[in-house]
C-alpha cells in the first residue's frame, strides 16, 4: 500500500520535473508576422511577444534565453513568440531602434506589462517576471515589517501565509517562489520581499541569499497572538518548497494504533523520516502535549504520530518511548530510549551524522529488558538461590539407595530437576540420578510419587503445594476403598467417626454397597476407588446383610452412599453398569459443592463444568443471608445454567486483581459478578445500589438471559503471545556473510549513553580501536552497558581464564 | 589383528564342530545380523542387538574380544581420557568425559572400573572388552576369520539379498544385516625406492635402548609418529619427522584424531632448537638408498630416475644444494604413516568402495552408515569414519558407541517396526527438555554435527515428541528412518564450534577468544548448542546443497545458546531465557511459567491461557507458591502485581530484575517514568 502511494508521489513530482525542465526541441520560438501574431492571441491567454526588426540578428544571447524559457512557460499555459516587424505591417510594438526592441505581456489581446529586454536577463528572470507580473494580485510584495503586519493580521483565523525574502527580482529563488505561487497561490497568501532590513527585523540570522517562511495564521483566533513561523531549512528551489509545504499541509500530528512498520504518511513519502512518540492510556494527555511540541520543532523535517501502546496488536519493546522510522524502504523501525525530547530533535536533525558515527552503536546495543527475566517462577527460583531450605528432613536418594529405601518403607518421592511422620518424605535430584528418574517414568519435573509396599507407585496429581500434598498423603494412609465388614462399622463410617482424623481432608466419604455376588460391580467400584485415591475417602460393604443398609438410605444395589460431612447428610446413588470411568465421574461430581468458596486451588475444578460463574466477591466471610438467596436460587433451579460460587478476598488475595480488571478500581464489596468465561468473555456486574436479595437477583438474572444487560467488560480473547522478540541470529550471521555491519532486531539505543562523555568512555574507545575488529563488538557492548557492570563484566572478564 | 590370525586357527573343537553339522541340514545357518570384529564397535552393536531379543552373532578371528588393543598402541599408552571424576553424579553427563566405556545398562562396565590411570593402559582395554563381552553374555564366535563375503540374491531376504560369509573352515554363514566393524587393520604403506628400508609402526622395537645414540627419521605425523618418537626422543641423536603436510594439532582442530597434546614433546624440542626437527615433503617424490656403511640417505627420485646408477653413485640433493635440510644420514627410517581398512575379504558384488579423495582408506557409506553399494551392509566403528572424518569423534571409542546405537535404531524401526524411541510431552515443557539434553547428552556432545536430537511438534504446537541422536545428515529422511511424523515443524538441537575457530593454522588462545553476551551467542567459538526450526522438513535437495560451512539446510529461524566456560548451560538469565524467548518466537506463543495463583487470575480475567497454565494448573497441577514468596512478592508488588493484568501497572515501577507477571497480551509498559522526562 505504501509503495503504490509512493509511486503515484514519484509520478506527480516527475510531472513537475518535466513542467520545469523538460526542454523540447520541437517547442522552439514561433516567428510571426505582427498581424499573424495578434490574430493568434485568444482571450484570457497569457502570451509573451518579442517584437524585433527583421533584419535583426537571427540569434542573440537573449534570444537564446527566451528560446528557453518557451516551454517552461507555455507549461504555465503562457505562450511565446517572436513578432518580426516587417516594413509593411509596422505595429506600436515595433520599436524604432535594433537596440530599443522589448518584450511585451498580453492577456488576452490586453497588454499588461512590458519589459526592456535586460531585465529579462536569462530564463529564470523572464519566467520570474512574467509569473510575477501574472500573479499580481496572489503574490503581494511589501518593503516594510508594517507591511507584513498588516497582512498577517488580516489574514488571523483565515489563512496562512508563505512569505519569502528574495535578494531581488528575476533571480532563481524568485523564479522558484513564483512557480510555487502559481500553483498554491489560491490556497495560501505569498508575500514577498527584497529588503533585507525586513528580515532582520524579524529575527532571521544568517541572512542568504533567499529565505522561505510559512507563517501558521489561520489557526490564530487570538489577534493579540503572533502567528507560529516554520523556517524552510533547504535552498529555495521549486522542488524544496512544494515538499516544505505538502508538510505544512500535512496534520501537525496524527495519532495512530496500527504497527510502525505499517503506517504511511505524506511524510515518508517526501522522503522524510516518521517519529512516533509512544503512549498508553494514562499518559495520553501528557504525552499528547509532548507529542506536539516535538511536532512543531520537527515541522517540515519529520512526521510525528502519537503511537497508542494499549491498543496496539504488536508488540513493541516494554521502555521503548520513541519509535524512529526512516524513510528508506525496507529500512528497520528502530525502537529507543530517549530521555531528553531535545534527543529527539537531535536524532532527526543529524541523522545523517548521527547514523555515520553510530553503526557500531546501532548493532551493539541491545533491547535491555529481553535481559530481564519475565518468568515469575524462573525468578522467584533465582531469587530464593541463596535460601537454606530445611531440606533435612527429607531424604536424599540417590539411584544406590533409591530402590533399598522405596521398598523398606513407605515413601513419597519428590521428583525434581537441579533446580515432604510414618512416611518418608524422600527426593531425587533427577539432575544427578537422570537414568533412576528415566526409570521411574518421570519426565516431567516436579512430579511427586507414592510408594507403598507391595502396591503400584501413585503419582500424586494435585496442586504442588503444601496442603494439597498433605492432603493426598494423609488420604493415602488408608486403602482406597476401605473394607468395611459390618453394618456398624459402615454407620460410624458414614458418620464420619470411623476416620475423624481425615475428615477434614475430605469433605465427602463414598461407601459402594454390593451383594456379595456383583463381582465386576465391585472389582470396578475397586478400581474407581483406587483412582480416587489420594482426593477422597471411599469405601465398600458387601456383606450378606448388606441390605439393612440398602434399605436404611433408600437404595437399590449396587448403590453408592455419599456422606456429606459438613451438612450431616447422606445421599445415596443407584449405579447398575456403571464403568470405572463413570464412577469416578459420579464421585468427582459429588465432590463438587453447590455454592462453593472459590480458591486458587479448586477453580479448575470448577471451570470444567464450562458454566459461566456468578460470583460474590466478599471481603470476609459471607453474609449468611446472601448464602440463602443464592442456595434459594439454585434450589428453584434458576441457576443451573450458571456455577454460583463466591470468592473470600481474604483468603484469596488474588480476587483483588480480578476486580480491578473488571472495575479498573476496586469498587466497594460484596458485589456480584457473572462472567462467562467459556463464550464471549463478557463480564456483568449487578448493581451495586440494589440489594442483594433472591428477587432482585432474579430479575437480574432473567434481564441478563434476555440481553438487556451490558457487560462492563469484555475479557481479552487474544492468545498468548511471544512477551519478547528473541535475537535474530540469522540475520545476524546473514548480516556478518555480506560484510554489512549487523543491524539486530529489535534496536534500541540507549541515547543516554551516548550523551554521558565521561571519562571512562573515552578510554574504553582509544582502547577499542587498537583491537582487531572481531572483538570489538565485545568491548563496544560493555562499553554502552557500563551501569551494569556489577554483573556484566563481572561475568565476561570470568571466562576462559 | 593379522598378527593373531594364525592363533586363531586353533580355536576351541566343539565350536568348529557344531559349524560343520548346521550346513549339512539346510544350507548355511542364518542370521538375521551379522557383526564382524568384536572390538568396541562391534561389541556394541551386539550388547543393543542382544537387549532388542534380535538373533544375531558377532564373528571374531581373535580368541578374545579387542584383539587390535593387545598389540595396539605399541606403546601402550591410550590417549583416549579416562576421567574419573567430574564433579557430577549424572552418569549420562560424566560419560561425556569417559572416552573408552561403551554404552551398557551395567554401571559395573565403566571404564573408571578397570583403570585409574588418566590416560589408560591398552591392557585394560582389552580386559574391559572382554569382561564388556563376557558380562552381557554378547554371542560371539571367537576363532572364527571371515575370509570372503559375498552377495546372493534373494527376493525372500530383507534387502533382497542376503550375505554370504565364508570363514577359514570353509563353512558358510548367511546373514540378512550385515554390520562391519572391522577397523582399520591394514598398515598404510607408502610406495617409493628404498620403501623397503623402512620399519613400520606395527613391527619396530618399542625399546629405546634400541635407538641409543641414532639418527632417526620418522615418516608420518600423525600420533602413532608421535608417540613412537615420544618413546625414544631421550636416547636418540635427534630425530626427523616427515610428512607431506602440516602437523595438525588436536588442540587447535577440535579434533581428537589428530596430534594430542600428550604425545608432542617433539615439537618442544624442535621449536627449541634441540637436534630434533619436523619437515615437510610429499613422501611419494623421495627416495632412500642405503649407503656404503649401511646408512640411510634421503634424495629424490627424480634422481634414482635418471639413471641406473650404483648406490654410492646416486645424485644426492646436497650435491647441488649443500645446505640440503636432510643431508645427514639416518641409523633408521621409521614408517609410521596409519592404517587402512581391509577390503580385500568383501566380494566385488558387495560394491564396498573406498571413500573419496579424502578418505581413501575408508569404505564409503552414506550418512546412516549404510554402505553407498549394497542394502543392508552397514559399516560401524573407527572404519565408519569417513562420515566425520576430521570433525567428530565417530573414528573413536566415545564417538561410535553412539552411531552405532543410532544404527541399531534404525534397524529396529526397518526390520521390526519399532519407531525410533522418543518421549511426548506438553508444549510447557519444551525448553526444560532441551535445556536438560544440551546440559547431559553426551552423544551430542561428542558426535557434534554429525549426531542432533530432533524436536517434533504436534499439531497446533500443543505438544511436542523428543527424538533423541539421530544422524543429522538423515533429516530429510526422517519420517521413513524413524517412524515418526514430522508435519508440524521441528527442531534440531546440535552442538558447534564457532565457523571459522577449528583448524591446523588457528591461533585458539587469541584473546576474546570467548563470547560472554548472549546477543552475541551466534559468535561463540567454543562448543555450544545450536537450535535450528525449521517450518517443514527439509527435502534431500535442501539437505546436499546447504550453504558451505552449514551443518544443516538454512532454517527458519535459529539460535546459539551462548558458549559456556563450564559447559553448564542452566543461567537462568544467560542461557534460558533467550532460549525460551527463541522457542516463543518460533512456536508464537508465550512458554512462560506462572504459579498458581497468575494462573487462577488469568483464568478469571483472560478467555485464553498461557500453555503453562492451560497444561498445568486447569488440570488442578499448578505451582503454589508459598507464604515466603508471597510475601516477598507483596514488598515487591509481585505475584501480587495484580493490578498489572489487563490494566496499567499503578506505580508504573519495575524491579531491576524485572516484573515476572507482565502479563501476554496485552503487553503492557510501565515506562511513565520515561515519559516524565520528556
Amino acid at each position: 500500500m505504501m509503495s503504490s502511494s509512493f509511486n503515484i508521489y514519484r509520478v506527480g513530482i516527475s510531472f513537475v520535473m518535466m513542467c520545469i525542465f523538460y526542454k523540447s526541441a520541437v517547442d522552439s520560438l514561433s516567428e510571426l508576422s505582427p498581424q499573424k501574431y495578434f490574430s493568434t492571441l485568444q482571450p484570457g491567454k497569457a502570451s509573451l511577444a518579442y517584437f524585433c526588426q527583421a533584419d535583426s540578428p537571427r540569434t542573440s544571447i537573449f534570444l537564446e534565453e527566451l528560446n528557453e524559457a518557451v516551454k517552461p512557460l507555455q507549461d504555465f499555459g503562457i505562450s511565446v513568440a517572436k513578432v518580426n516587424c516587417v516594413k509593411e505591417e509596422t505595429s506600436r510594438y515595433c520599436g524604432k531602434e535594433k537596440d530599443l526592441m522589448k518584450v511585451y505581456l498580453f492577456r488576452g489581446n490586453i497588454l499588461l506589462r512590458e519589459f526592456p529586454t535586460d531585465t529579462l536577463f536569462d530564463v529564470n528572470a523572464i519566467i520570474a517576471h512574467v509569473l510575477f507580473a501574472l500573479l499580481f494580485n496572489e503574490v503581494k510584495y511589501i518593503t516594510t515589517l508594517e507591511d507584513l503586519q498588516n497582512i498577517e493580521n488580516s489574514l488571523k483565523g483565515k489563512a496562512n501565509i508563505a512569505f519569502s525574502y528574495v535578494r531581488a527580482i528575476g533571480t532563481p529563488e524568485h523564479r522558484a517562489v513564483m512557480e510555487a505561487a502559481f500553483v498554491y497561490g489560491t490556497t495560501y497568501q505569498f508575500v514577498l520581499t527584497t529588503e533585507i532590513a525586513l528580515l532582520e527585523s524579524i529575527g532571521t540570522e544568517a541572512i542568504e541569499n533567499a529565505h522561505f517562511y510559512f507563517f501558521h495564521c489561520k489557526q490564530v483566533l487570538d489577534l493579540t497572538q503572533q502567528c507560529r513561523r516554520t523556517l524552510m531549512e533547504q535552498p529555495l528551489a521549486t522542488l524544496n518548497i512544494h515538499r516544505f509545504i505538502k508538510t505544512m499541509e500535512a496534520p501537525l500530528l496524527t495519532e495512530v494504533a496500527e504497527d510502525p512498520q505499517q503506517v504511511s504518511t505524506v511524510h515518508l513519502q517526501l522522503g522524510l523520516p516518521l517519529v512516533f512518540i509512544v503512549s498508553q492510556q494514562a499518559t495520553h494527555e501528557a504525552d499528547r502535549r509532548t507529542a506536539e511540541w516535538v511536532a512543531w520543532r520537527l515541522l517540515g523535517k519529520a512526521g510525528v504520530l502519537l503511537l497508542l501502546r494499549d491498543s496496539l496488536e504488536v508488540d513493541i519493546p516494554q521502555h521503548a518511548n520513541v519509535v524512529f522510522r526512516r524513510a528508506e524502504e525496507g529500512a528497520p523501525v528502530e525502537f529507543l530510549v530517549l530521555h531528553d525530547t531535545e534527543l529527539i530533535i537531535s536524532r532527526v536533525e543529524g541523522n545523517t551524522h548521527i547514523e555515520e558515527m553510530q553503526e557500531d552503536e546501532d548493532e551493539d546495543v541491545q533491547s535491555p529488558d529481553m535481559d530481564i527475566q519475565d518468568d515469575e517462577v524462573a525468578e522467584t527460583v533465582y531469587r530464593h538461590r541463596k535460601t537454606q531450605l530445611p531440606l533435612e528432613l527429607t531424604v536424599e536418594l540417590t539411584e544406590e539407595t533409591f530402590n533399598a529405601t522405596v521398598v523398606a518403607s513407605d515413601s513419597i518421592v519428590l521428583f525434581y530437576a537441579g533446580c515432604t511422620s510414618t512416611m518418608l518424605l524422600t527426593r531425587v535430584n533427577c539432575a544427578d540420578w537422570s537414568d533412576l528418574c528415566t526409570k521411574q517414568n518421570v519426565t516431567e519435573f516436579p512430579v511427586v510419587k507414592m510408594y507403598k509396599e507391595g502396591k503400584h507407585p501413585v503419582s500424586y496429581a494435585g496442586m504442588l503445594g503444601a496442603e494439597d500434598l498433605l492432603k493426598f498423603i494423609l488420604l493415602n494412609r488408608i486403602s482406597c476403598p476401605v473394607n468395611i465388614t459390618s453394618v456398624q462399622e459402615a454407620e460410624e463410617y458414614l458418620s464420619g467417626e470411623l476416620y475423624k482424623d481425615l475428615i477434614p481432608y475430605s469433605s465427602v466419604s463414598v461407601l459402594g454397597l454390593f451383594s456379595p455376588n456383583m463381582t465386576t460391580a465391585k472389582e470396578d467400584f475397586t478400581k474407581a476407588g483406587n483412582y480416587l485415591r489420594g482426593c477422597v475417602i471411599t469405601g465398600i460393604y458387601s456383606e450378606e446383610d448388606v441390605l439393612i443398609l440398602s434399605n436404611k438410605y433408600g437404595a437399590t444395589l449396587p448403590a453408592l452412599l455419599l456422606a456429606r460431612h459438613k451438612e450431616g447428610k447422606v445421599e445415596s446413588i443407584p449405579f447398575a453398569n456403571s464403568r470405572v470411568q463413570d464412577i469416578v465421574q459420579i464421585v468427582t461430581n459429588a465432590l463438587l459443592e453447590t455454592f462453593p468458596e472459590i480458591t486458587v486451588e479448586n477453580l479448575p475444578v470448577y471451570l470444567r463444568l464450562q458454566k459461566p460463574l456468578l460470583i460474590l466477591f466478599s471481603d470476609g466471610s459471607i453474609n449468611p443471608q446472601y448464602t440463602k438467596a443464592i442456595l434459594t436460587l439454585v434450589k428453584e433451579k434458576h441457576l443451573d445454567s450458571l456455577t454460583p460460587c463466591w470468592l473470600n478476598l481474604k483468603n484469596t488475595p488474588a480476587g483483588r486483581g480480578v476486580l480491578q480488571t473488571y472495575f479498573n478500581a476496586l469498587p466497594p464489596l460484596p458485589l456480584i459478578v457473572v462472567v462467562n468465561l467459556h463464550s464471549g468473555g463478557q463480564v456483568f456486574a449487578f448493581p451495586s445500589e440494589q440489594a442483594i436479595t433472591e428477587q432482585n437477583l432474579l430479575l437480574w438474572l432473567k434481564k441478563l438471559e434476555a440481553g438487556l444487560e451490558s457487560p462492563i467488560t469484555i475479557l481479552p480473547a487474544q492468545e498468548w503471545k511471544p512477551p519478547l522478540p528473541a535475537y535474530d541470529f540469522l540475520s545476524m550471521m546473514d548480516a556478518a556473510a555480506s560484510q554489512h555491519p549487523t543491524r539486530k532486531e529489535p534496536e534500541c539505543t540507549k541515547e543516554t549513553n551516548m550523551q554521558k562523555n565521561d571519562k571512562k568512555q573515552h578510554e574504553d574507545k582509544s582502547t577499542i580501536r587498537k583491537e582487531p575488529v572481531e572483538t570489538l563488538r565485545i568491548k563496544h557492548w560493555n562499553r554502552s552497558n557500563w551501569f551494569k557492570e556489577g554483573d556484566k563484566s563481572f561475568r565476561h572478564d570470568n571466562k576462559e581464564l | 589383528m593379522s598378527l593373531l590370525a594364525a592363533a586363531g586357527l586353533w580355536g576351541p573343537p566343539g565350536l568348529l564342530l557344531t559349524f560343520a553339522l548346521h550346513p549339512a541340514l539346510s544350507g548355511p545357518p542364518h542370521r538375521d545380523y551379522c557383526v564382524l570384529g568384536a572390538g568396541p564397535a562391534g561389541l556394541q552393536m551386539a550388547y543393543f542387538l542382544q537387549r532388542a531379543g534380535r538373533d544375531y552373532a558377532v564373528f571374531e578371528r581373535a580368541p578374545r574380544p579387542g584383539s587390535f588393543f593387545t598389540r595396539y598402541p605399541r606403546h601402550r599408552k591410550l590417549i583416549s581420557i579416562n576421567k574419573r571424576h567430574t564433579g557430577k553424579a549424572n552418569a549420562e553427563f560424566n560419560l561425556r568425559h569417559d572416552w573408552n566405556s561403551l554404552l551398557s545398562h551395567d554401571a559395573r562396565l565403566l571404564f573408571r572400573h578397570y583403570s585409574s590411570a588418566y590416560f589408560p593402559d591398552a591392557g585394560d582395554m582389552v580386559r574391559y572388552l572382554d569382561d564388556f563381552a563376557d558380562r552381557l553374555g554378547l554371542h560371539v564366535l571367537y576363532n572364527t576369520t571371515i575370509a570372503h563375503v559375498t552377495l546372493n540374491k534373494d527376493r525372500q531376504a530383507w534387502n533382497g539379498h542376503y550375505f554370504i560369509l565364508t570363514d577359514q573352515m570353509g563353512h558358510a554363514h548367511r546373514c540378512s544385516v550385515l554390520l562391519v566393524a572391522t577397523g582399520l587393520s591394514v598398515p598404510n604403506q607408502v610406495d617409493f625406492p628404498g620403501s623397503e628400508y623402512t620399519e613400520g609402526y606395527e613391527s619396530v622395537s618399542v625399546d629405546p635402548k634400541d635407538f641409543e645414540g641414532q639418527n632417526v627419521l620418522i615418516l608420518g605425523r600423525g600420533n602413532s609418529a608421535f608417540e613412537t618418537a615420544e618413546n625414544i626422543l631421550g636416547v636418540t641423536n635427534f630425530i626427523h619427522m616427515l610428512s607431506r603436510s602440516r602437523v595438525r594439532l588436536s588442540w587447535a582442530t577440535h579434533y581428537v584424531g589428530d596430534l594430542r597434546a600428550i604425545n608432542n614433546g617433539l615439537l618442544d624440542t624442535y621449536q627449541l632448537k634441540s637436534l630434533d626437527g619436523l619437515l615437510e615433503s610429499d613422501l611419494t617424490d623421495l627416495a632412500i638408498v642405503k649407503d656404503r656403511e649401511g646408512k640411510f640417505r634421503v634424495t629424490l627420485k627424480f634422481f634414482l630416475e635418471e639413471g641406473n646408477q650404483s648406490a654410492d653413485a646416486i645424485t644426492l640433493p646436497q650435491d647441488d644444494n649443500d645446505n640440503f635440510a636432510m643431508r645427514v644420514a639416518y641409523d633408521r627410517v621409521i614408517r609410521c604413516l596409519g592404517w587402512n581398512f581391509d577390503f580385500s575379504i568383501f566380494d566385488k558384488s558387495l560394491r564396498l568402495s573406498s571413500g573419496g579423495e579424502f578418505s581413501k582408506k575408508y569404505p564409503l557409506v552414506k550418512a546412516s552408515y549404510e554402505s553407498k553399494g549394497s542394502r543392508g551392509l552397514f559399516v560401524l566403528g573407527t572404519a565408519s569414519h569417513s562420515v566425520d572424518y576430521r570433525k567428530s569423534a565417530g573414528g573413536f571409542i566415545h564417538g561410535f558407541r553412539y552411531t552405532a546405537r543410532a544404527v541399531h535404531r534404525l534397524l529396529e524401526h526397518r526390520h521390526h517396526g519399532v519407531a525410533w524411541p522418543s518421549t511426548e510431552h506438553p508444549i510447557s515443557q519444551l525448553t526444560s527438555s532441551i535445556v536438560r539434553r544440551i546440559n547431559e547428552a553426551s552423544g551430542l556432545y561428542q558426535m557434534f554435527g554429525v549426531l542432533a536430537d530432533v524436536v517434533l511438534l504436534k499439531e497446533n504446537a500443543t505438544a511436542f515428541e523428543y527424538l533423541e541422536e539421530l544422524p543429522m545428515q538423515m533429516l530429510a529422511q526422517l519420517e521413513t528412518i524413524t517412524g515418526r511424523r514430522a508435519r508440524h515443524g521441528l527442531f534440531v538441537i546440535n552442538m558447534e564450534y564457532g565457523r571459522n575457530f577449528s583448524g591446523p593454522d588457528k591461533d585458539v588462545f587469541f584473546h576474546d577468544r570467548s563470547v560472554g553476551h548472549t546477543e552475541d551467542a551466534w559468535q561463540s567459538n567454543f562448543l555450544h548448542p545450536v537450535i535450528y526450526y525449521y517450518r517443514h522438513l527439509p527435502t534431500e535437495q535442501e539437505v546436499r546443497f546447504r550453504p558451505a560451512d552449514w551443518a544443516l539446510p538454512r532454517p527458519t529461524a535459529i539460535h546459539h545458546i551462548v558458549e559456556d566456560f563450564l559447559t553448564d548451560w542452566t543461567a537462568p538469565v544467560g542461557h534460558i531465557l533467550p532460549l525460551r524467548r527463541f522457542l516463543e518466537n518460533c512456536l508464537d506463543t508465550d512458554l512462560r511459567s506462572f504459579y498458581a495463583e497468575s494462573c487462577f487470575l488469568f483464568a478469571l480475567t483472560h478467555q485464553k491461557l498461557p500453555p503453562f497454565c492451560q497444561q498445568g494448573y486447569l488440570r488442578t497441577q499448578g505451582l503454589v507458591g508459598t507464604e515466603s514468596l508471597r510475601r516477598h512478592g507483596e514488598e515487591r508488588r509481585f505475584p501480587q502485581g495484580y493490578a498489572t493484568v489487563g490494566r496499567r501497572r499503578e506505580d508504573g515501577a519495575q524491579g531491576p530484575e524485572g516484573g515476572p507477571l507482565a502479563p501476554g497480551p496485552p503487553l503492557l509498559q510501565p515506562h511513565d517514568s520515561n515519559k516524565e522526562e520528556l
